[in-house]
């Protein structure tokens, strides 16, 4: 017998949510575009939003394009760089978290508990601190230069911390690789033992096995950890700024962080944003679909 | 050729014997330890450097590289810049410990009644919501900062930057976790429950109540670990939506001033976040593992980090 509370009881229940993601997502998103598409104040340089689309003009919108394509486009550098260390650095998160994760996995045995509480330990460290712990290692007179100068024999002072490419990529695996690990050990975890015996059993070699069983079966783990790593990264500008300090390691997020941080250039850090938004836009709609997708199958 | 149907132990012996063959030709015992020396120095790379931040916040000199004796100085006594001597160290670690009490507050009732309400709840409207929510866990986080710095600034809204627009921000930032991992318990728990408890004569509300939240109890604390967690670590949202030095959290402090030759009161102050998180965890854990005997379920490590 339904009674009349238990039909509105749960509208009522999501209604706070619904109406906080409204107000605090929804209307932020389109705040965005009103200054993006708005204009800038000619005297005191501030931005002008327009509330009203009909109003949007692509004044700013068009300045950044012509920094990005056209004869001046010193916005571009930052954002092949961007792609770059982001491919290189995903790249690289695969290669350190496949191994760790298929062990941790398949061999760790008594001591999977332990490890697992290791490897997630980053979650709790706060990726500032984590950075600083470079910092101290990296800085000229740190423990790296004087482990790899043998405590000052070789004269070979290595410039770790401004503009170095190299260091910026590494924080950026550093940072980002525990984001990989978790959804990989997850999928691999879910590897039945008797299915790799099986293959051996089979007559498969040990690498014919990872690529037609334990590969394929890792595909999800694979792609949930690089939107996972990837699409924050996008939007990192703190790694550059924390281990280089250089515009010659400037990230599309630098970019911008400093347009925010300059007095009329609201609308042109709207843009830029409004630039990553789009082009992530497919992979995080096709992440929300598949993420929606996994509920309903288990 | 006959096929007879050859006995089971037969089956099995032959089995065994290719195994017995296999087993020198396999390279699963070396295999295992390369992989085994793999995790080792991962473990050792990502986990060394910042004990060595936590070693030197102990140095008794100023130096963040060199080891000149253990000392409390940067924590204690030391005049131009301990923890303790320091205002905006104080300020700093107290305002992040309250942005992450305050938004662990909100995010948890709020994110908990909707991953209810989209149990049950079928239509389009709470799908789009859904769908907002998860877009908000995978949205660069940049967008939500600068997208609510530029509400706060341009729109006439009732609250500055400053301590609420954080703690909004954290809260909006922090909505998918409890959303995702209690509608993944709910998945679990069966609609029998419910209409048990319908039938012995509970009203909807009283159901929810006295059958459902207990049984998410595991879900509702290892999000709100996670959120507290997460809030103490947040960079990017708190430093757009912050007003002033009273506003600054730890992790803005790191960013100020890590590059401009900080004391190693700053590796005290670091320390000092990392401990407090460390003891929610732990806490958290405690109560898992309390709650979980209670229920007869598992309580190892793994189906706890499992959850996180």
């Amino acid at each position: 017998m339904p009674d009349r509370t238990s039909r509105f009881i749960w509208p009522i229940l999501g209604l706070p949510g619904m109406a906080w993601i409204a107000l605090f997502f929804l209307v932020p998103l389109y705040v965005v575009f009103c200054v993006t598409f708005g204009t800038v104040d000619p005297i005191f340089r501030s931005p002008v939003p327009a509330w009203n689309p009909l109003e949007w003009q692509f004044e700013q919108v068009l300045v950044v394009w012509d920094r990005l394509v056209g004869p001046n486009n010193f916005y571009l550098p930052p954002v092949l760089r961007t792609l770059l260390y982001v491919v290189v650095a995903v790249v690289a998160c695969m290669i350190i978290a496949f191994p760790v994760a298929y062990f941790t996995a398949r061999y760790a045995g008594r001591h999977r508990a332990l490890i697992l509480a290791l490897l997630v330990a980053p979650f709790w460290i706060s990726y500032m601190m984590r950075m600083l712990a470079w910092i101290n290692l990296l800085q000229p007179d740190g423990l790296v230069n004087s482990m790899i100068t043998l405590g000052g024999i070789i004269p070979l002072q290595v410039n770790w911390l401004s503009g170095n490419p190299f260091t910026v990529v590494m924080g950026l695996i550093y940072g980002y690789v525990p984001y990989m690990l978790l959804p990989l050990f997850a999928a691999l975890d879910r590897i039945s033992p008797s299915l790799i015996e099986a293959g051996r059993d089979l007559g498969a070699s040990g690498f014919e096995l990872f690529r037609r069983v334990i590969l394929p079966m890792s595909v999800p783990g694979i792609v949930a950890g690089t939107l996972l790593i990837a699409l924050p990264m996008m939007g990192d500008y703190f790694t550059s700024d924390m281990l280089s300090k250089s515009p010659n390691t400037s990230m599309i997020g630098n970019l911008i962080n400093l347009s925010i941080a300059t007095p009329g250039q609201s609308g042109q850090a709207g843009a830029l944003l409004i630039l990553v938004l789009l082009v992530l836009l497919a992979p995080m709609i096709w992440y929300t679909r598949s993420n929606a997708k996994a509920e309903v199958r288990s | 050729m006959t096929v007879s149907p050859a006995p089971a132990e037969a089956l099995l012996a032959e089995a065994q014997e290719t195994r017995r063959q296999r087993a020198p030709r396999g390279t699963s015992g070396a295999r295992a330890h390369g992989l085994a020396a793999i995790t080792a120095v991962y473990l050792l790379w990502s986990l060394v450097p910042v004990a060595v931040v936590v070693l030197f916040s102990f140095n008794a000199g100023r130096s963040r590289s060199t080891w000149q004796g253990f000392s409390l100085r940067w924590y204690t006594w030391d005049p131009d810049g301990s923890v303790i001597n320091d205002e905006s160290i104080r300020n700093a670690l107290t305002h992040t410990v309250l942005l992450a009490v305050i938004a662990t507050a909100i995010t948890v009732p709020l994110g908990v009644l909707f991953a209810l309400a989209l149990d049950r709840w079928r239509g389009r409207l709470p799908a789009g919501a859904n769908f907002l929510a998860l877009i908000t866990f995978v949205i660069p986080e940049i967008a939500l900062a600068i997208g609510l710095l530029f509400m706060v600034t341009y729109l006439a809204t009732p609250f500055g930057l400053g301590t609420t627009a954080q703690i909004v921000g954290l809260v909006t930032f922090q909505l998918a976790y409890p959303i995702v991992i209690c509608r993944a318990r709910l998945l679990t728990i069966s609609a029998h429950y419910e209409e048990a408890a319908r039938d012995l004569g509970a009203t909807a509300l009283g159901a929810v109540r006295r059958v459902i939240l207990p049984m998410l109890f595991p879900a509702i604390l290892v999000s709100a670990i996670l959120i507290f967690a997460d809030v103490l670590d947040n960079f990017v949202i708190v430093r757009y939506l912050s007003s002033d030095a009273s506003t600054e959290t730890t992790s803005m402090r790191i960013y100020q001033v890590a590059r401009a030759a900080p004391t190693p009161a700053l590796n005290a102050m670091a320390t000092i976040i990392l401990v407090v998180s460390t003891l929610v965890i732990v806490v958290g854990w405690l109560l898992y593992r309390r709650w979980s005997k209670r229920q007869g379920e598992s309580t190892d490590l793994i189906s706890f980090t499992g959850n996180l």
